[in-house]
């Protein structure tokens, strides 16, 4: 293999790599500018329990872009729904599995009611959705305007934010001050990451289909699973896995194998590049539209009940602005406003390039005032990149 | 500069070894092309020969810098960065898919990003003036008010050109600007450029249809692979539609449309009776008292102008989309059907392959192989799971079938000539296995070769026991390839004939005949 080899390969994967590498200099430079804190154990586990509320979000964004729609109203669905939550709790005494199934149902209703305006009544999205806004906010307001803030106290629930996977192998004589069940997960992750790496190579060439180059390849492998190892140790230097990071990941787990291997994400993504052609190639535009946008009520539910729990309480503000933020995650994951472009783990790269600037200046104790002007122009830069590289790669 | 140019060249355009090269595909190879002052040059090569590349690259789509060779024009040398550029030079390009905007009054579209101002103001009475004059140019006779959405594909033609001379062009090039056009339209544009040469103006023609070249040209280009084959003059003899085939194809055709075994069957696989539709936004009726059937094994022609109702026959029937009010019944094999989507049409074995390919046929962001699988991803599919591989495969196997040009099934289709996204909208739609398949101009905007490869196609589908409806505007094609001939004329059917009785006066005097 040749440097040349390995410029091409870069240079055509530009648009994917850049936001690995954007996310890389920004850590790099937080790093260098917090002493070593930001890299930290403790607040590389912070930045995730963070990133998971606003990432469930970008995940459901970005079908939801996909098929060329914007959905406003999570934000303070997400609010809301955690409210009902803490409700059902301490004033209702509903037990908590039935609090969370609950909670998740009417997200999926919430979802089927902006589906309902957007494919049957034929509303554009910004309008319904931002009707649903106007609309959850109040429902937030009016549920707890007596109670204010309502404190919950139910353990499970509050863990699901706070705590974190109970390291069982924690007698174990080895590695004192590390969790090792994080640190055997990971191990195990990196091992199927390889072995279903090396299957699907092996199909491909049974197949005989084109496949890199096997120094490539192995190139790849290794530098994918350092990286992850890398994290899983700095993970297991704390509490080691979040219940919030569990869920984070197993959300987008479903969601990406849906997208990029299921007959209904073809489907999803054949209605955001041309919904005229889809529906003459006798995919139900209609249907699709209700299944995204249930995903993202579901989505938003899970989000509300990540916050909620994460405070232990419910807050009347809850919500705010996790719309803009789960949009703004998406598009510098590199979905595209025109629809029909977009990948959900990139959209997962996005919320954390976005939570880490959010963390990262805190960290520095910048200005508020500051921090959303440098928010704002990283935003503008990663669709600046997105764009240009994607004329480029015609 | 512009001095020692004019010693140069006496040609108006002279592009001298223009090579451009994109990922995997070499589209034009030392291509050298020349016009004269006055002419009508036409542009014509199979199927991904390079033409509306070599154009683009004039016109400065792809801008200099992107290619290697040089462009002389009107004498100088030329390095076009934008459109823009090639448009100040007196360069106007006319694309295949119109760039006219459907909510705007033709006024409006015809100066539009040359507005006519009075001080910070549009001057409209001005506008409508200038507007009426290069009307009349092209001897079009419509209200510059009315909406261009409003009017047909001819209509919205003859403006795109008016616009095009509204800026004093020098240089006229029209790419398969007749693909979309009837007869009569196309006779109607034949004869305004041959008015336009009158008046000095040089028109490049970029067309598939062969006929209206040998009928109208002064100078023949033959592209092949990128390269340049030979260039005819049609003053010394020498274009003729045998030869032009011969330098396009590198081989004879000796019968364009291929014969089949006949053994038609009589079984009815599908009947439509009693078909009305009303669209419910106009509340115009589009199709009154339908009645025909279609048999096993057999291609059935449905002739008629543009606007007649061809296509809207063909939707109403495929799950109408449109969401028409439609009467009558449709029987598939014997049985009822209610077909209240697409999706239901497909299930009952009916296929509709689109005749507007990049609005409604295929997604052009999309790749070749996912554009082909898009209709039956459940083939390839266990439980709701895509198999990629078999997916690339299929693909595979339908490029080589119908001789799709790309370097492989993964190169997004738009970035296909025009004639291989058509080919790749086809088979699409074989993918299915239909039983019965509705092809809505299967052949537009398709080289000779190409054609002749569908056409065999069709012929071997049909032997393998599929019914084929071809919706065509092309009467020579009706009539070189069908078993029966329904003629469509404003929303009616106007008559049955069997191909025996079939001929261009009987169908032409069906077709206007309601
Ligand atoms: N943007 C692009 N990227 C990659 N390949 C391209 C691109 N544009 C054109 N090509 C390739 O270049 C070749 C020439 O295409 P071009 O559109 O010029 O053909 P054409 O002669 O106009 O054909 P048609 O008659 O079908 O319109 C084709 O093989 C096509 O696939
Ligand atoms: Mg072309």
């Amino acid at each position: 293999m040749t440097v040349n080899d390995l410029r091409k390969v870069l240079k055509q994967n530009i648009r994917e790599y850049g936001m690995y590498i954007a996310l890389f200099i920004i850590m790099a430079i937080f790093t260098a500018t917090t002493d070593g804190v930001f890299i930290s154990s403790r607040n590389i586990t912070n930045l995730m329990n963070q990133t998971g509320y606003i990432a469930v979000l970008a995940v459901g964004m970005t079908l939801v872009i996909i098929i060329r729609h914007i959905d406003l109203s999570v934000g303070f669905l997400a609010g809301f729904l955690g409210a009902i939550a803490a409700i059902a709790m301490v004033s209702w005494g509903l037990n908590v599995y039935l609090t969370l199934s609950l909670t998740l149902a009417l997200g999926i209703l919430a979802g089927i009611a902006t589906a309902f305006l957007v494919a049957q009544m034929g509303i554009p999205s910004f309008v319904a959705t931002l009707a649903g806004w106007l609309i959850y906010r109040g429902a937030l307001l009016l549920v707890t305007r007596k109670t204010g803030t309502i404190i919950i106290d139910n353990a499970f629930f509050n863990a699901i934010g706070n705590d974190y996977v109970p390291d069982l192998l924690g007698k174990l004589p080895i590695l004192p001050e590390v969790h090792k069940l994080t640190l055997l997960l990971g191990l195990l992750t990196v091992i199927w990451f390889n072995i279903s790496a090396v299957k699907t190579r092996r199909s491909k060439q049974a197949y005989n289909f084109e496949v890199v180059p096997m120094d490539m390849f192995v190139l790849k492998q290794l530098f994918v699973s350092a990286i992850l190892l890398c994290i899983t140790w700095i993970l297991a230097g704390y509490n080691g896995l979040s219940w919030t990071l569990i869920i984070v990941l197993v959300v987008v787990g479903i969601y990406h194998f849906v997208a990029s291997q299921t007959v209904l994400g073809r489907h999803i993504y054949a209605v955001g590049g041309n919904p005229e052609a889809a529906e003459l190639s006798g995919i139900s535009v209609k249907k699709i539209t209700y299944v995204v946008f249930a995903s993202m009520g579901l989505l938003s539910a899970l989000s509300g009940i990540l916050f909620a729990s994460r405070l232990q309480s419910a807050t009347t503000t809850a919500g705010t602005l996790f719309e803009l933020d789960a949009i703004a995650a998406a598009y510098i994951g590199g979905v595209s406003a025109a629809g029909g472009v977009g990948k959900i783990a990139s959209s997962l790269i996005g919320a954390l390039v976005y939570m880490s600037l959010t963390n990262g200046m805190n960290l520095m104790q910048i200005d508020m005032s500051l921090q959303y002007i440098v928010r704002g122009a990283v935003l503008a830069i990663a669709v600046i990149f997105d764009v240009t590289t994607r004329r480029g790669g015609k | 500069m512009p001095f020692l140019g004019l010693v140069m060249s006496t040609s108006l355009l002279e592009m001298k070894n223009i090579t451009k090269t994109f990922p995997g595909v070499k589209a034009l190879s030392n291509v050298s092309f020349k016009v004269e002052q006055g002419e009508i040059h036409c542009l014509v090569g199979e199927n991904g020969a390079g033409k509306s590349t070599l154009m683009k690259v004039l016109s400065g789509v792809y801008p200099h810098g992107s290619y290697t060779g040089e462009i002389l024009f009107n004498g100088t040398v030329q390095n076009f960065r934008h459109i823009a550029d090639s448009e100040k030079a007196g360069i106007a390009i006319i694309y295949q898919e119109l760039a006219l905007v459907p909510e705007m009054t033709v006024y409006e579209n015809i100066v539009l990003g040359h507005e006519i101002t009075k001080g910070f103001r549009i001057d409209w009475n001005e506008t409508i003036r200038k507007a009426d004059e290069m009307l009349k140019k092209v001897r079009l006779d419509v209200n510059p008010a009315t909406k261009v959405k409003d009017l047909g594909v001819g209509k919205q033609q003859l403006v795109e050109i008016a616009k095009a001379l509204s800026r004093n062009v020098k240089l006229l090039i029209l790419d398969e600007p007749t693909a979309a056009l009837n007869e009569d339209d196309c006779d109607n544009l034949l004869n305004l450029m041959d008015g336009l040469r009158k008046e000095g103006v040089t028109c490049v023609l970029i067309s598939h249809k062969l006929k209206e070249v040998i009928r109208i040209a002064d100078k023949v280009t033959v592209l092949r692979d990128g390269q340049t084959v030979i260039t005819l003059d049609a003053s010394l003899g020498e274009v003729s539609e045998g030869i032009l085939i011969k330098h396009m194809v590198g081989r004879e055709i000796e019968d364009i449309y291929p014969k089949r075994k006949h053994e038609r069957s009589e079984d009815v696989v599908m009947e439509v009776s009693g078909w009305y539709a009303e669209d419910p936004k106009t509340q115009r009726m589009v199709l009154r008292d339908i009645n025909f059937n279609l048999k096993k094994g057999e291609i059935v022609g449905f002739a008629g102008l543009m606007g007649s109702g061809r296509t809207e026959l063909a939707r109403s029937i495929f799950g109408n989309p449109d969401g028409y009010r439609l009467k009558g019944e449709i029987k598939v094999k014997g049985s009822r059907k209610q077909l209240r989507s697409p999706k239901d049409a497909i299930r009952s074995g009916i296929a509709y392959a689109s005749e507007d390919r990049k609005g409604n046929g295929l997604v052009l962001i999309q790749d070749v192989k996912q554009n082909i699988t898009l209709a039956n991803l459940q083939e390839i599919a266990e439980r709701g799971v895509v198999d990629k591989n078999a997916e690339v495969k299929i693909a595979n196997e339908y490029k080589t079938a119908l001789n799709i040009k790309t370097p492989t099934v993964e190169q997004i289709v738009v970035n296909l000539s025009g004639g291989n996204q058509q080919k790749v909208s086809v088979a699409k739609w074989l993918f299915v296995k239909p039983d019965v398949l509705i092809l809505d101009e299967p052949t537009r905007g398709i080289d000779v070769g190409a054609k002749y490869e569908i056409y065999t196609l069709m012929n071997k589908l049909v032997e393998k026991g599929m019914s084929i409806i071809m919706i065509s505007s092309e009467l020579p094609e009706v009539l070189g390839m069908s078993d029966r001939v329904y003629v469509v004329s404003s929303g009616r059917l106007a008559g049955e004939l069997p191909i025996a009785e079939a001929n261009q006066e009987r169908i032409m005097q069906m077709a206007t005949s309601c």
